[in-house]
């Protein structure tokens, strides 16, 4: 087809004019399987991430499905408690590691902290491309657990049980996860070297957007947390395969050793989850309603100080293990401190909404949604972190229910509002915005049918991990499972319109949301090298007009 | 009455008083989120786009309402951590007179023993109106012994005793779990707790038979197991007087002390080398693999129902 041809069609008119100099779109650079395997392109790296945890949000959703089947009725018809026990397990470690932790940093984060800071890419390319190689032979480790049977310790992998007792692919699954942290580690390196370094004249810590902040924050417990993990998991090994005394008290060991090292590293990874959907949030509501985030500063202190505070609170998952009673009191005490960073957060994304021109887009319907569960689960975190309350409703439903509101009301659902705000930027396509605003809707009622009862149920005494029950507990039970086919139809939806868009959507332009940030200000999907031009940064983040209106 | 959810039926004093610490907590925990909610709801409303509206002044920073919004719920919510702290520090210290039973846990079954004798495995009977302290440990990975009645659970661990007291007080049937994932049966692993009138639990003391109290039982033991031939009193072999030994204070070869409680008394049994007494030899072997954690909670029962006040 002759050029002229090709600017005939009236759908390509609406394409952005690109001079050659400005480049092709880094989706353009190439299609062959050589040039997104061998790419060092930040964004396409993002791309390679975004399918890959896609494949294992399926493979975690689908043990999910398997949970609820089973628990619609009181006795274990489904599985059998060994199977039970291994699809509560898989679906725990492939959510966690393999989905939760990468979702929002190495999709996202790995896009746009570049696009956002006026960088190339990021300070390590090829470091960029071996994090993500790292990652999927870990993954690789994972199917191969699941291909030889899985394995029923939970996703915590408690000692001794782990270490001596439990008959599944342990080490297969240790092996996993020690692998995948490494690939956090150097996706943490590289985002603080890249913060640090790359920012474009003019853009001083002051006009970093939140997204920014938040990911800075995060990269900092990847790298001081992570490695944490990473050795207490091959202590496990070693005492699994070599039979070392570290953790199991017949050998000589100590088995809250283990829990101390796993929840260091495990509870401050709830907030690696967290703090990056906070960042998505931030853009989000400063976008729709096309205002500057009130409280900046608040706001990304609030960041650091959730990092900081959150690797001085791992012993509230300890109440009663056995830990001295004072260190539970200073414990619960610290838990409660780093609730008010959180809480600032919220309290200002409403502000900020406050004399705004708000833009009710699938996208920030999507961060309502985040703001509602995630203040839920805050404030039920809230009653967990009190040491007699959670005396009664540790290791029950309620805990399930309340770190599911933080860790699929907030990280799932930001992940889904970035991509939401953020799809057309990367592929360059318009989805169906009613179709959107319909899965929003569909995720955030299916959500709350889902867990809200199992609130009621860890308070009525129903302990987790439990594939039969007494059947007084049946009828919440029922009621979570038809929540989460809702759910599922709401997280079903997205892979359809969104897929769909990619061939039929309209073409999008630079900045469809009329939003602020210099992401908005490449062509949708961005050439390769980002900016024709270094941008020089002369205003803050979040430049709206004073009026409000767009 | 039940206690305040229906839902949960609530058999302590303690379960009652938590019901209400967690309801007033959701009050104020609603106060502080609801404003929130309706917030962003009037916002969305009030000023979605191409609404006219008067946007003018709006502010985006205020200091002063930044840190009262920071500061005052917590200070709200410090009065509830008081409360819950001293709840659970109140756990954590039975009453003089609670009558001990002994609890060991295995994959995937509880075992309990009362001060009588009866052993009884997966239900636990108990008097109401009456504090019981239970002692436990486990004999292969952690465990925890849960009773949503009552509210209270507590880990049970291998190689250590942790503790849980409570006082039933309304005759009932009620669920007794293991909450701590424990293996392939862990869903299996529970029982009840049957609190009853304390003549009916006397009825049911005398049913179940017993073959002698718990120290009696461990009496015998020691006597099989010929632990006087060093620890007796005319014994050859120098070895530490055990009279009186529960509760006083020993000083180790290191020179570092320790309270001789049940944590101790079982570890100087199972594993005697850890910690030997000062002024005698290492000589004692270990009984593990002789002694399962049952009986060394029967030898230990047995030492602390010998005469006090005949310690040197």
């Amino acid at each position: 087809m002759s050029e002229a041809g090709l600017h005939d069609s009236p759908r390509e008119q609406d394409v952005p004019i690109q001079t050659p100099a400005e480049g092709r779109s880094y989706l353009a650079a190439g299609s062959s399987l050589r040039s997104w395997l061998l790419t060092t392109d930040h964004k396409r790296i993002a791309v390679l991430y975004l399918v890959t945890i896609t494949l294992f949000f399926a493979i975690a959703a689908f043990a999910a499905a398997l949970i609820r089947l089973e628990l619609l009725t009181p006795k274990g018809d489904l599985l059998s408690a060994e199977g039970y026990n291994r699809a509560f397990t898989v679906h725990g470690v492939v959510m966690v590691w393999f989905f939760l932790i990468p979702s929002i940093p190495n999709v996202f984060g790995n896009f746009l902290i570049p696009l956002m800071i006026g960088a190339r890419d990021l300070a390590f390319p090829r470091l960029n491309l071996a994090s993500w190689y790292i990652f999927v032979f870990g993954g690789l480790f994972t199917l191969a657990m699941l291909a030889f049977g899985g394995v029923d310790t939970g996703w915590t992998f408690y000692t001794p049980l782990s270490s001596t007792y439990a008959n599944g692919n342990v080490v297969l699954a240790l092996t996993a996860v020690f692998i995948a942290g490494w690939s956090s580690i150097l996706t943490g390196i590289n985002f603080i070297v890249t913060i640090h370094k790359l920012r474009a004249p003019g853009m001083t810590w002051g006009r970093l957007p939140l997204f920014v902040w938040t990911h800075y924050a995060t990269a900092l417990i990847l790298v001081l947390a992570t490695p944490v993990l990473t050795v207490t998991l091959l202590l496990v090994m070693a005492e699994r395969v070599l039979g070392l005394g570290i953790f199991d008290p017949a050998l000589g060991g100590d088995p809250l050793l283990f829990q101390h090292l796993f929840w260091f590293y495990s509870h401050p990874a709830v907030y690696i989850m967290v703090l990056p959907a906070m960042g998505v949030v931030s853009e989000l509501v400063t976008a729709a309603a096309h205002r500057k985030l009130f409280g900046y500063w608040f706001v990304a202190y609030s960041a650091l100080g959730i990092a900081l505070v959150g690797f001085l609170v791992w012993g509230h998952h300890m109440f009663v293990a056995g830990q001295g009673m004072y260190a539970s009191a200073a414990f619960s005490f610290l838990s409660l401190v780093v609730a008010i960073p959180s809480a600032i957060k919220v309290y200002n994304w409403t502000a900020t909404l406050y004399k705004g021109s708000i833009a009710l887009n699938a996208a920030f319907l999507f961060a309502m949604g985040f703001i509602g569960l995630f203040v839920m689960g805050g404030l039920t975190g809230l009653m967990l972190a009190m040491l007699a309350i959670d005396v009664h409703v540790h290791d029950t439903y309620f805990v399930v229910a309340h770190f599911h509101y933080i860790m699929v009301g907030g990280a799932v659902t930001a992940f889904l509002g970035a991509v939401h705000y953020w799809w057309p930027k990367m592929f360059g396509r318009m989805y169906n915005e009613g179709w959107g605003s319909i899965s929003a809707g569909f995720i955030f009622i299916g959500f709350n049918l889902t867990f809200f009862p199992q609130f009621l149920l860890g308070y009525a005494g129903m302990p987790r991990r439990y594939h039969e029950y007494p059947p007084e507990f049946q009828t919440l039970q029922v009621l979570s499972s038809s929540g989460a086919s809702l759910l599922a139809l709401g997280y079903g939806l997205p892979l359809i319109y969104l897929l769909y868009s990619l061939r039929h959507g309209e073409p999008a332009p630079p900045n469809p949301w009329h939003a602020a940030g210099l992401e908005w200000t490449v062509p949708s999907p961005p050439p390769t090298h980002n900016f024709e031009q270094p941008p020089i940064v002369t205003y803050d983040a979040y430049d709206y007009p004073e009026d409000g209106e767009p | 009455m039940i206690g305040l959810f229906p839902f949960a039926p609530a058999a302590s004093a303690h379960a009652r008083h938590l019901d209400t610490l967690i309801g007033g907590f959701s009050v104020l925990v609603a106060l502080l989120a609801g404003p929130v909610i309706v917030l962003i709801f009037a916002f969305a409303v009030r000023y979605r786009r191409g609404k006219r509206v008067n946007r003018t002044r709006a502010e985006d920073r205020n200091v002063w309402l930044e840190v009262s919004w920071s500061v005052i719920p917590f200070l709200l919510i410090l009065g509830f951590f008081v409360v819950a702290a001293r709840m659970y520090f109140a756990l954590r210290e039975p009453p003089p007179g609670a009558m001990p039973i002994t609890v060991v846990a295995k994959q995937w079954m509880w075992k309990f023993q009362h001060p009588t004798g009866q052993a009884e495995i997966n239900r636990l009977h108990v008097p109401v109106g009456q504090p019981v302290r239970l002692t436990m440990t486990s004999q292969d990975v952690i465990h925890s012994l849960y009773v949503p009645a009552l509210r209270i659970k507590q880990d049970v661990l291998p190689g250590r005793y942790t503790e849980l007291w409570f006082t039933a007080d309304r005759p009932g049937t009620y669920h007794l779990f293991c909450a701590e994932f424990c293996g392939t049966d862990h869903a299996a692993m529970g029982g009840g707790l049957i609190a009853m009138a304390p003549g009916d639990y006397a009825r049911w003391l005398a049913d179940a038979g017993g073959g002698g109290s718990l120290a009696a039982q461990g009496a015998a033991l020691y006597a099989r197991l010929g632990c006087g031939s060093c620890h007796g009193a005319s014994a050859a072999v120098r070895a530490p007087p055990l009279d009186g030994l529960f509760g006083a204070t020993v000083t180790l070869a290191d020179g570092t002390t320790r309270r001789a409680d049940e944590q101790y008394l079982r570890d100087a049994i199972l594993d005697p080398n850890a910690q030997i007494t000062a002024g005698y030899p290492a000589i004692m072997p270990t009984y593990r693999g002789v002694v399962d954690e049952a009986a060394a909670m029967a030898l230990v029962a047995y030492l602390r129902s010998l005469p006090k006040g005949a310690r040197p």
